[in-house]
């Protein structure tokens, strides 16, 4: 009898240990690569003036509604569109940031810089490592993350999960949904891209694949300050090129890196953490979780050892009471 | 010693607290109806940044693990053979069928859409590595083998003699199973949060979360089983188990030792236990949590204090606090989405949980007096 009970705590203290197992350096669950298709987004705060057509355009194109953050007496028209920040009916934004008098443009003290702020399409998701029904996916060509409403239970994990709060969900409807920003890849059939890219007036957002975006990204990086640069209009490739002035970078493309790597490329002249954006480890969280899910997980193995051992014990112990 | 047979207890089922009860149930069902045709942002205070409220932390997670009574007798009694405590395992169980029941009424009253729950356990759909997944398929699967398990009361109530002779011979395998379920998910409601990595503090957020779920539901387990012991002996006017709950009270020390040796070897090997003394809310609950954790550990180490009614009832408490606060500190005040963000229950959120609580109550008085749960009255 005692013999078979160390037995089951052997079982039990192991999957004790698969449990605790989290700091190994090795992870069980290896890094996603970018796929091989990558499409994305750059956009460079520096050139960007703040003119939310990308805003509108995203709006227009995703059939998305106005929203009326303030409304006065003197608004009731109901035509003005302010939302403050992402939300279900805002899938793309223009924040601005603002410091002391805010003269100088790009500077960080006594100055201000605009941000756009929409879904990063990481390399590995979190909400896509989070969703239960597979309702968010990445698309294994193009990269992009796109929810499936006839999946979703609504449980709002992947809200939790997403480091840059972007899954939006409609608490205010019966029927609710996640919403998103999905790089408009209902448009790419067309042949078109995504609309706030297509719209901005100064290069300021950027479509093309993420090889291209990382290496004009980089390009930027070395240009001299104060001296005039074609920046391509739309696209990366794009033929129409606007030259512009160039400020001075914070010498960090962020995204590149940032939760495992994104499609959704950033550069700015103030730092990334002013404009709101959290500073993250290079390992995703979905890679961090997922490696212990499959540890505890492996096989089955544990689980079933473990039921094995308490199914044996248990009959043992009742067996003895009849 | 001699085993006493559970027997209904009988009595009214209609009281004066089943009245006060029946009131909040029903303002529950109104507000419950309210949120089914307005939406979730009707009734409460979630946003974006909090979508999970007082309904995941307290229904479901911090609810979940007092309805660990079931899972931590099985433990002992089944899995280590401490046969001496049979008596208290029907009525631990049937308040783990209650609390992981109503847990999942909260949680089909929480999701969004709730009509396509089943894409669950759709193959197209089941994602396999999301611990959600997990969560969700073995809380709901354990309440289905809770109701199995107890079934042996409503057999030996309306006497089917070959069902039941089928069942014990059966029982084994859904006392086995009821005993892995728990293991994985109570663990796992821990590792939910663990995906939102920088957005949970760091002093709660840690590679060893599971385990520190795990072990502290077990002993939220056995202290809900010593509390309702107390809770109906009082409210029934019978004699408490005392010998067999100060027996019961002696394994709780050396768990929670664990418990409280991990917690703090994590902190100061990550260098955030420092965060402890910053002041504020977060570093103030951090305070409460430990100190509700390590004042009982410090009590229940000595036997005298074992043997003490008020004692065993005193530490109960206080280990059932504890780790209800360390849940509402994992998955609210410790959670952080960003600058901006804030979330405090609203009143329909909080009625709608009261009139759960209130319901699950209700249903328990019901079973006692009409089902043989509880074990018979000595006469001496």
């Amino acid at each position: 009898m005692d013999i078979k009970r160390r037995d089951f705590l052997k079982v039990a203290v192991g999957s004790g240990f698969l449990l605790a197992a989290g700091e190994s350096p090795v992870y069980a669950r290896p890094q996603k690569k970018m796929p091989p298709n990558a499409v994305g987004i750059l956009y460079d705060s520096t050139i960007c003036i703040g003119c939310k057509v990308c805003q509108f355009a995203c709006k227009k194109y995703n059939k998305m509604p106005v929203e009326h953050t303030f409304r006065p007496p003197e608004m009731a028209d109901r035509l003005w569109d302010n939302p403050t920040d992402l939300s279900d009916k805002t899938l793309n934004i223009i924040k601005a940031y603002k410091h002391g008098t805010g003269e100088t443009k790009n500077t960080d003290t006594d100055g201000f810089a605009f941000i756009k702020r929409h879904c990063m399409h990481c390399v590995d998701p979190a909400c896509v490592s989070a969703c239960p029904v597979s309702a968010l996916k990445k698309d294994p060509q193009n990269g992009v993350v796109s929810y499936n409403k006839d999946a979703c239970i609504g449980c709002r994990y992947c809200q939790i999960a997403c480091p840059f709060n972007i899954p939006k969900f409609e608490f205010d409807k019966a029927f609710p949904q996640i919403r998103k920003c999905q790089l408009c890849d209902h448009r790419f059939a067309e042949g078109k891209y995504s609309a706030c890219c297509e719209f901005c007036p100064t290069g300021a957002s950027i479509f093309g694949p993420v090889i291209e975006l990382l290496k004009e990204a980089k390009k930027r990086l070395t240009l001299t300050l104060g001296e005039y640069y074609e920046y391509p209009v739309a696209t990366v490739d794009s033929k129409f090129k606007l030259p512009q002035k160039v400020s001075a970078y914070i010498n960090h493309i962020y995204g590149e890196k940032e939760g495992g790597g994104a499609q959704y490329l950033l550069l700015s002249g103030v730092p990334f953490d002013k404009l709101g954006l959290p500073i993250l480890s290079e390992i995703a969280d979905a890679q961090r979780t997922e490696s212990i899910q499959r540890t505890i997980y492996y096989k089955m193995i544990a689980p079933v050892t473990l039921l094995a051992g308490l199914l044996y014990a248990v009959y043992r112990n009742t067996k003895d009471k009849e | 010693m001699i085993e006493n047979k559970p027997e209904p207890i009988g009595g009214k089922i209609v009281t004066k607290p089943f009245l006060v009860f029946s009131l909040f149930a029903v303002i529950a069902v109104f507000l419950i109806i309210k949120r089914f045709i307005f939406g979730i942002g009707s009734v409460t205070h979630l946003s974006d940044g909090y979508p999970w409220g007082i309904w995941i932390a307290y229904d479901v997670v911090v609810g979940t693990a007092f309805a660990c009574g079931g899972y931590a007798m099985a433990l002992l009694v089944y899995v280590f053979n401490k046969g001496e405590f049979h008596p208290l395992v029907r009525p631990a169980l049937l308040a783990s069928m209650f609390g992981y029941t109503l847990a999942g009424i909260s949680i089909f009253i929480d999701v969004g859409r709730y009509w396509q729950a089943y894409n669950l356990v759709l193959p197209q759909f089941s994602q396999l590595y999301s611990v959600m997944f997990e969560v969700a398929l073995c809380v709901s699967t354990y309440i289905i083998v809770l109701w199995i398990e107890f079934t042996p009361a409503f057999l030996e109530k309306f006497k089917k003699e070959r069902l039941q002779k089928i069942m014990s011979r059966a029982a084994f395998i859904f006392i086995a199973i009821g005993v892995l379920l728990p293991t994985m998910h109570q663990s796992s409601l821990g590792l939910l949060v663990y995906i939102a990595g920088q957005k949970v503090s760091p002093l709660w957020q840690t590679n060893f979360i599971a385990l520190l779920f795990l072990i502290s539901a077990i002993t939220m387990g056995f202290s809900i089983v010593i509390f309702e012991s107390f809770v109906s002996a009082m409210a029934l006017k019978r004699e408490p188990e005392t010998t067999l709950l100060s027996k019961l009270s002696a394994y709780i020390p050396p768990l929670l030792g664990i418990y409280i040796a991990v917690r703090f070897w994590d902190l100061v090997g990550r260098g955030k236990l420092e965060l402890a003394l910053t002041g504020g809310l977060e570093a103030n609950m951090f305070i409460l949590e430990n100190l509700l954790y390590i004042i009982p550990t410090i009590i229940l180490l000595s036997p005298i204090n074992r043997s003490k009614p008020r004692m065993l009832f005193i530490s109960a408490i206080l280990m059932l606090l504890a780790g209800a606060v360390y849940r509402f500190n994992v998955f609210l005040i410790g959670f952080s989405p960003g600058p901006g963000w804030h979330y405090f229950p609203s009143f329909s959120e909080i009625m709608i949980t009261l009139g759960i609580i209130s319901i699950e109550i209700m249903a328990y008085m019901v079973f006692i007096k009409k089902l043989p749960v509880l074990p018979s009255i000595r006469h001496t």
